[in-house]
C-alpha cells in the first residue's frame, strides 16, 4: 500500500502518528482518508477543492504536477512539501 | 570526468551558439533596443523612506508640465483580491504583488514605487516626477531579521499572522510563516554523539547583480490588446502577473521576451510591466521604462539576509548522527521568501538519521526578496559546511573523507521526507579526491585550501516547442524559454541528435506568448532539461511522421522502414533526413510537430568546490589563488555552457562570500545602491575557474540531463569560510568576509 508521511507540523492532529498506509489511487483520496482518520487535516492541506497553493505533493521522488489528481501507486511514498522556486 | 561524446553525434560537442554573432556585434534586440512609433519614456517616483504611510499624493503640477502625457499612482491600479496564484514556479499573493508594483497606502522600503510619469523623454519624465507631491507619515522601521521577529517590532502588515502550515496565530506579527521538519528522533541522535558542534551564522542581503536593468515597453493598442516587450525570465509568467495586477483577461496580453542580460531569479516577478501598461493605456501611446542601477538595487528583489543556528552531532568515527537547524530568513516587504528551500537544503548533502529544522519567513523594511540561483541554499551551506569542518577538526578526520563517509546517495531520506533516486554527490567527491588541484601542494603563510558542498533540487515544470521542417531539410524550432545561458543551442542540439542532423540545421527562435504553447520560466535549472525534453519529443514525432511518409513514398510497409543516425532505409531505398525532407516537401503536406511536456521529477544536482586563497594580514583582503568547481551535470549537452554556468555561479558565490552586502543607514535606507559601492567581483578579482564535469546520468531524461544553473553558487561562501580557518586560524560566521571584518579579526588576534 502507499505510505503517507504526515508533515511534522500536522502531527498534533494525528496524535503523533507520522506515517499512514492506505489503499488509494491518487492524492485526492489520500486527503479524504486522512480527513476521515484525523478530522481537520484537510483544511491544513487544501484550499477548497485544491491542494493549498503553498504546498506541493511529492510521490516518491517525483513532484506531482496534477495536484489532487496526482496518481499514487503501490508502495509509493506521499509527502506534502512547501512549494519552491528556483533562480 | 566527462564520458565524452559516447555514441552521440551532436550531444557533448561544442558548437558556437546560434545567437552568438548577433550578441557580439550588438544587433541582438534587448528591451532597451525596442523602438515603436510615438514611443514615450517613463520614470517611476520611489519612496525615500523605509516605512511610511502615504497621506496624500498631488500629481497636478507634474500633469501640467509640457511634454508630460500621463501620470499614475496607486489609485489608478485596480483592487486585487487577497488571493494566492500559482505562477508555475512558486506561488504569489496577488494583492502583495500589486502593492509591490505600486504602493497604495504605505511604503514598506526605500525605493518602493509610489507614482509614475510618461513623457516625451526621460528627462522631462524625471523632472515631472520630482514635482509630484507625496505626503508621508514616517513610521518606525526594521531591517534586521531578528529585530523584526520581536514582539515590539514595527509591524509592516497589521493583519499578518504567523502561518504554521495552515494554522494561524491570532496576534499579528512580521513572521509570515513558520516551517518545521523532523526526521527520526533528534534527542536520541545527539545522545549518541561523541562530538557536537553548534554555531550561529549571519548572512547579508545580496543582489543578483544582472548587468541589464529591468526594462519594459508596453503598447495598449486601440483594439484593447496589451503588447509588452520586456526583459524577463518567463514571458508567460510576466503575462499572467501583468493580467492579474491589471485585472484584465490573460488573452488580452501578449508578451515578447527580449534578449536578456542576466536574471538569476531576479527577473521572474514583474516590477515595471504593469506600470508601463497603465501609462500606455492612459496616454494612448507606447511607453518604455528602464530602471537605473539604483532602482534595481532599491526597487527589485534581492536575496534574503539570514540568521541561522546549526547544531550537528557525530560519533568518534565521523558518522553524522544528528542535526538541528533554526533558520530565520528575510522575506523583505511582503511574505513569501526562500525559507522553504533553506529548510529542505540545510542537511540535504548528507545522510543524517536524526534531524530537526525550524524555519521562519520574516517581513522587514527591505525590498521583497526574489530568487537568486538556488534560492535559500547558499545561506544554509555556509552554516552547515562550517559546522561539518569543525567536527572534522575536533575528530582529526580529513575534511574530504568526512564528506565522502556521510555523503547522500541513492536511497537516503532527506529531512523533508523524499528519498533520493540516483544522484552523483559521491562521484563529485571522488572527482575532488582524484583532482590535480586537491593533490597539488600549497605552501606559504596565510594561505589555505578547503572545500564546500551544495545541493539544489532542479525542477521540470511545463515546456512547449514547435518544429517545422523547411523544404531544404532544415528545421525551424520555436520555443518559449528565454535564452539566458545558451539554451537555444542546447535545446536545438537535442532535436538535432534525434533527427540525425547538424546543430546548425536547426534554427531555434524564442517567440512571444501568442506563438508557442505555455512554457514556464527560465529558472530552476530546468530549460536544457525540460524544454530540451520537449524538443526531443518533437523530434521523435517528426521522425515518426517521416517513417510513415517514407513507407508511402517507397511503397513498402511502415515496419520495413528503419532509421539510424538520421538515415532512413526501406525497400532498397535510403535517404538522409535532409534528402527525405526535400522529397516529402514535393509529395504532400508539410512536416510539422509540436510537443508539450511537464516532467514531474527533480533533477537533483550536486556541486563541490575546492578553493585556495591567501589573506593579506595588512589589509584583510582575500585573494583567490586557485578555484576548481566540480559538478554532476548528468549529461553535459554542450560542455562549454555547463562550464559557463559553473564558472558564473562560482564567481557570484565568491562575491557573496567576500564583499557583497546591502549596507543600511540608521534610517534603514540603502547606502550603497550603485556598482561603485556595491562591490561585485570583476575579471580582475578571480582566477580562471577550473571545472570538472561529472556525469551521473539522470534516469528521468533520455540523455541523462540534470539542471546545472543553480548548484554552483552554493558552495563558494562555505568553501571560502572553511579555507579562512585554514589560512589564518579564524572562523567567520558572518557574511560577507569583507576586508574590514577580516582585518579586524586579525587585529584582535594580534
Amino acid at each position: 500500500m502507499p505510505i503517507v508521511f504526515i508533515p511534522a507540523q500536522l502531527k498534533s492532529l494525528t496524535g503523533g502518528v507520522s506515517q499512514v498506509e492506505m489503499e488509494v489511487d491518487n492524492v485526492g483520496q489520500v486527503i479524504e482518508q486522512l480527513e476521515a482518520q484525523f478530522p481537520g487535516i484537510r483544511d491544513r492541506l487544501c484550499d477548497g477543492d485544491q491542494l493549498a497553493p503553498t504546498l506541493q505533493v511529492s510521490v516518491d521522488s517525483s513532484m506531482g504536477t496534477r495536484g489532487l489528481r496526482t496518481r499514487v501507486a503501490e508502495a509509493q511514498e506521499v509527502h506534502f512539501l512547501p512549494v519552491i522556486g528556483g533562480g | 570526468m566527462s564520458s565524452g561524446n559516447g555514441s552521440y553525434r551532436v550531444i557533448g560537442t561544442r558548437p558556437r551558439r546560434h545567437d552568438g554573432a548577433e550578441k557580439v556585434t550588438g544587433s541582438a534586440i534587448y528591451g532597451n533596443d525596442v523602438q515603436l512609433p510615438g514611443l514615450l519614456s517613463g520614470f517611476i517616483l520611489r519612496s525615500p523612506h523605509a516605512h511610511a504611510r502615504i497621506t496624500s499624493i498631488d500629481t497636478s503640477e507634474a500633469e501640467a508640465m509640457e511634454g508630460v502625457f500621463a501620470v499614475i499612482s496607486g489609485k489608478d491600479f485596480p483592487e486585487v483580491a487577497d488571493k494566492i496564484a500559482d505562477l508555475g514556479e512558486g506561488a504569489v499573493n496577488l494583492s502583495y504583488l500589486s502593492d509591490n508594483v505600486m504602493a497604495k497606502t504605505k511604503v514598506l522600503y526605500k525605493g518602493h514605487a509610489v507614482a509614475a510619469v510618461a513623457a516625451a523623454n526621460v528627462h522631462i519624465a524625471e523632472e515631472a516626477a520630482a514635482k509630484i507631491k507625496v505626503e508621508y507619515e514616517v513610521l518606525p522601521s526594521v531591517t534586521w531579521v531578528m529585530d523584526a521577529m520581536q514582539d515590539d517590532a514595527p509591524l509592516l502588515h497589521e493583519n499578518l499572522c504567523t502561518d504554521h502550515m495552515g494554522e494561524k496565530d491570532e496576534k499579528p506579527s512580521n513572521t509570515a510563516v513558520h516551517m518545521h521538519f523532523e526526521k527520526g528522533n533528534v534527542e536520541e541522535g545527539f545522545a549518541a554523539a561523541d562530538v557536537i558542534v553548534e554555531r550561529e551564522f549571519k548572512t547579508a542581503t545580496v543582489h543578483q547583480g544582472y548587468i541589464e536593468p529591468h526594462v519594459s515597453v508596453a503598447d495598449w493598442t486601440t483594439s484593447g490588446r496589451l503588447k509588452i516587450w520586456t526583459a524577463t525570465q518567463g514571458a508567460f509568467t510576466a503575462r499572467q502577473q501583468t493580467a492579474e495586477v491589471l485585472q484584465i483577461p490573460i488573452s488580452k496580453v501578449v508578451v515578447t521576451p527580449c534578449e536578456i542580460g542576466g536574471g538569476f531569479g531576479g527577473k521572474i516577478a514583474v516590477y515595471v510591466e504593469p506600470v508601463v501598461a497603465l501609462l500606455s493605456k492612459k496616454c494612448g501611446r507606447p511607453v518604455k521604462i528602464t530602471m537605473t542601477r539604483a532602482d534595481v538595487f532599491e526597487g527589485s528583489g534581492p536575496t534574503p539576509g539570514s540568521f541561522m543556528r546549526v547544531k550537528v552531532g557525530a560519533t568518534s568515527d565521523g558518522k553524522l548522527v544528528a542535526g538541528e537547524a533554526w533558520l530565520a530568513y528575510d522575506a523583505g516587504a511582503y511574505p513569501g521568501g526562500m525559507i522553504g528551500p533553506g529548510c529542505m537544503c540545510v542537511f540535504s548533502c548528507y545522510d543524517i538519521e536524526h534531524a530537526l529544522v525550524d524555519g521562519y519567513d520574516v517581513c522587514l523594511n527591505k525590498p521583497h526578496t526574489s530568487a537568486y540561483r538556488a534560492p535559500g541554499a547558499t545561506q544554509v551551506a555556509f552554516a552547515m559546511e562550517q559546522v561539518l569542518d569543525e567536527i572534522a577538526e575536533q575528530l582529526g578526520i580529513c575534511k574530504l573523507e568526512i564528506r565522502q563517509f556521510n555523503a547522500a546517495k541513492e536511497g537516503v531520506r532527506r529531512v523533508d521526507g523524499p528519498v533520493y533516486p540516483r544522484i552523483g554527490l559521491v562521484e563529485c567527491l571522488d572527482a575532488v579526491a582524484q583532482s590535480d588541484h586537491w593533490n597539488s601542494p600549497l605552501e606559504g603563510e596565510n594561505r589555505g585550501r578547503g572545500i564546500g558542498v551544495g545541493f539544489w533540487f532542479g525542477c521540470g515544470l511545463k515546456s512547449s516547442v514547435n518544429a517545422s521542417v523547411n523544404h531544404d531539410g532544415t528545421v525551424n524550432l520555436t520555443e518559449g524559454s528565454p535564452d539566458i545561458g545558451g539554451t537555444r543551442t542546447s535545446i536545438a542540439m537535442q532535436l538535432a541528435e534525434v533527427l540525425g542532423i547538424d546543430t546548425f540545421d536547426v534554427i531555434p527562435q524564442v517567440v512571444d506568448t501568442d506563438s508557442v504553447g505555455y512554457t514556464d520560466v527560465t529558472g530552476g535549472s530546468r530549460v536544457t532539461f525540460a524544454t530540451g525534453l520537449a524538443a526531443y519529443e518533437a523530434g521523435l514525432d517528426l521522425q515518426k511522421q517521416m517513417v510513415i511518409r517514407a513507407a508511402d513514398l517507397w511503397e513498402c510497409p511502415v515496419d520495413e522502414i528503419t532509421v539510424e543516425e538520421g538515415e532512413f532505409k526501406g525497400a532498397g531505398n535510403s535517404a538522409s533526413f535532409k534528402e527525405l525532407a526535400q522529397q516529402l516537401f514535393k509529395d504532400g503536406e508539410p512536416l510539422v510537430a509540436r510537443a508539450s511536456v511537464a516532467p514531474d521529477c527533480a533533477t537533483n544536482g550536486f556541486a563541490v568546490h575546492i578553493v585556495d586563497l591567501e589573506v593579506d594580514p595588512e589589509t584583510g583582503k582575500v585573494t583567490i589563488l586557485r578555484y576548481t568547481a566540480v559538478q554532476d551535470a548528468g549529461k553535459a549537452i554542450h560542455p562549454s555552457y555547463v562550464e559557463g554556468q559553473m564558472q558564473g555561479g562560482a564567481v557570484q558565490g565568491i562575491g557573496w562570500a567576500l564583499n557583497e552586502e546591502y549596507y543600511f543607514n540608521d534610517d534603514d535606507t540603502m547606502d550603497n545602491a550603485s556598482f561603485l559601492d556595491y562591490r561585485m567581483p570583476t575579471m580582475l578579482d578571480v582566477p580562471m575557474i577550473d571545472t570538472i564535469i561529472v556525469e551521473a546520468a539522470n534516469p528521468d531524461h533520455p540523455y541523462g540531463v540534470r539542471g546545472v544553473g543553480e548548484p554552483p553558487i552554493i558552495p563558494p561562501p562555505a568553501a571560502i569560510a572553511n579555507v579562512m580557518s585554514e589560512a589564518i586560524s579564524k572562523r567567520f560566521y558572518d557574511l560577507p568576509m569583507s576586508p574590514p571584518k577580516v582585518w579586524k579579526a586579525l587585529s584582535e588576534t594580534s
